[in-house]
């Protein structure tokens, strides 16, 4: 058994870059979509839980766990829909749009880091490759509302579109903090800087940033109560109304994929990624619970996802100008202030500045 | 061999591209165009590992410029019609602007000679360790950080005078004032009243 393992690992090491690179691209691509699949589920369950409801409860999987098949019956009927094309639609960008939604939002793990030694690049400019990626996400949405030729999407797609555009500058702002405080754009070395416990994460010292990086990225992904891209009451379902079937379905893979992306990033950014909080402290440290892994990723990823699904379970939704003004004159103010804070911090070497690194 | 292939299939779609935003007839397919030769060119810079000048190209451009275009050209009401009136009566302006503009980016490469490039000797590639976008900082932060400070300092009059432009305040208008919404508290709106109960008659 154990020199079948040795020559199964001896095999994957002799295989070319480009194949070992294309099937990593796949393992992670099905494994984002896999997430997504459970985490719909998981928040109908949670916000279930929350209204006194059960949620899901009647697919099951070979008979155990009452709604756990949901996800899959979901996706199988999404399928077997037909994708209605309205006639005035503009064909070709109406079919592209939901793909050029959803590309971003998978394209963009190949630079993050989800163990010491698991990443697909490590590209030194992975901070603003995931910056550039994200601001390209927009497309699909503007796309969707302006070629379905439909007053709704199109108001919807508006909505958004400013929207996302103006959140990106605080997100933007609250990654230069990130930046100053890891002297990297490598969101490995951004990780790395941060050991040594809980305590040594950027949230500590990047506090303000960290909160505005949180809000920034739920209104980023349109979620509740930020959603007003498709407010029900104003303007149906925004910009993906004239969707149906599996074009709606990779609207809505994407808008979750987009969760997952946003909560793994804040854990990478301010919460260690994959280093461990007990990582540093006496006792604790030392065992297998001091040691960094992906386990850890996941386990902040999990915590991060379950605030966005508390957000939408207990937020009310805001009103359109109240957004633009929380971002413009809220968020953005915040940063450009913690900016300058980090700047004094750096000049007296305290909290990420006084590590070695700096000098 | 596999950069050259690469970079063969991103200029021809670029070119193409080009070629699209002028050729096309609905606005925001032009725009969509221009979109798509930004990303062609952004994969042409990655080809010669200016990564740095790639990914700003699409963060700043694709991210932001254009979608604002696209916001304008959506919101807009074209007419066409109206537009290409005349279009054979200022071509020779065009034609002579689009030469000029040849001319002059042949004489600058001319003079400069490439700008001391060996043409002949290829690409050479940096080392694996190297940061673009470190060297690049570098430079900016301290050769060239009165230029930039200036640059830096010119964006943002120019973002007050924009922002100064859009400004403009009319007397009488009805606007809510969110910070004084958001302020306000359940004692100032509402009055619980005690009504003593009285005795039925």
């Amino acid at each position: 058994m154990h020199t079948q393992i040795t020559h199964l690992l001896a095999l994957w090491g002799s295989l070319p870059q480009l194949v070992r690179t294309v099937v990593w691209i796949l393992v992670i691509t099905i494994g984002v979509i896999l997430c997504v699949a459970f985490l719909t589920l998981w928040e109908r369950k949670v916000i279930g839980w929350m209204q006194l409801r059960r949620g899901p409860n009647r697919v099951r999987i070979f008979g155990m766990l009452p709604g756990l098949g949901q996800p899959f019956a979901d996706v199988f009927k999404l399928l077997t829909k037909e994708v209605v094309v309205p006639s005035a639609a503009n064909k070709f960008l109406f079919r592209i749009a939901p793909a050029l939604a959803l590309i971003p939002a998978i394209a963009a793990w190949a630079v993050i880091p989800l163990s010491p030694q698991l990443v697909v690049s490590q590209a030194n400019a992975g901070l603003l490759y995931l910056l550039a990626l994200s601001s390209m996400g927009v497309y699909g949405i503007i796309l969707a509302g302006w070629s379905a030729n439909s007053k709704y999407a199109l108001l919807g797609a508006m909505r958004s579109a400013a929207q996302m555009v103006a959140y990106e500058i605080a997100m933007g702002f609250a990654l230069v903090g990130v930046l100053m405080a890891a002297g990297s754009m490598n969101l490995g070395q951004i990780v790395q800087h941060q050991e040594g416990g809980f305590l040594a994460w950027n949230w500590f010292w990047l506090f303000p940033l960290f909160v505005v990086y949180l809000i920034a990225g739920v209104a980023e992904t349109n979620r509740a109560p930020f959603d007003v891209a498709e407010g029900e009451s104003e303007i149906v379902a925004g910009f993906h109304v004239e969707y149906s079937g599996i074009a709606f379905a990779l609207f809505f893979l994407a808008e979750y994929a987009n969760m997952i992306l946003i909560s793994t990033l804040t854990a990478v950014f301010f919460f260690g990624g994959w280093l461990s909080p007990f990582a540093g402290y006496p006792g604790i440290g030392h065992t297998f619970l001091g040691d960094p892994s992906f386990f850890w990723l996941g386990l902040k990823v999990f915590v991060f996802l379950f605030l966005f699904l508390w957000f939408r379970a207990t937020f009310p939704r805001y009103r359109y100008d109240q957004i633009m003004r929380l971002g413009w004159k809220a968020l953005i103010p915040v940063t450009l202030v913690w900016i300058g804070v980090e700047m004094i911090m750096a000049a007296i070497h305290i909290g990420p500045w006084a590590r070695p690194w700096f000098h | 061999m596999l950069v050259e292939i690469l970079f063969y299939i991103f200029a021809t779609l670029l070119v193409a591209g080009a070629l699209g935003v002028i050729t096309a007839r609905n606005p925001v397919y032009s725009v969509l165009f221009l979109v798509f030769s930004f990303v062609n060119s952004a994969a042409i810079w990655l080809l010669v590992e200016a990564e740095f000048l790639a990914i700003v190209l699409v963060l700043v451009y694709v991210g932001a410029v254009m979608v604002l275009f696209l916001f304008v050209v959506m919101m807009l009401d074209i007419n066409l019609a109206e537009i290409r009136q005349g279009f054979t009566r200022f071509a020779w302006l065009g034609w002579i602007t689009a030469l000029a503009l040849i001319a002059e980016i042949t004489a600058v490469i001319w003079r400069n000679g490439l700008g001391g490039l060996d043409v002949g000797r290829g690409f050479v590639s940096e080392p694996a360790n190297y940061s673009n976008t470190l060297e690049l900082g570098r430079v900016l932060y301290t050769h060239y950080a009165y230029p930039f400070e200036l640059a830096a300092v010119l964006l943002v009059v120019a973002i007050v005078a924009a922002i100064a432009l859009t400004l403009r305040r009319r007397p009488g208008l009805k606007v809510q004032d969110i910070s004084h919404q958001v302020a306000v508290r359940a004692e100032d709106r509402l009055r619980v009243v005690k009504v003593a109960a009285e005795k039925r008659s």
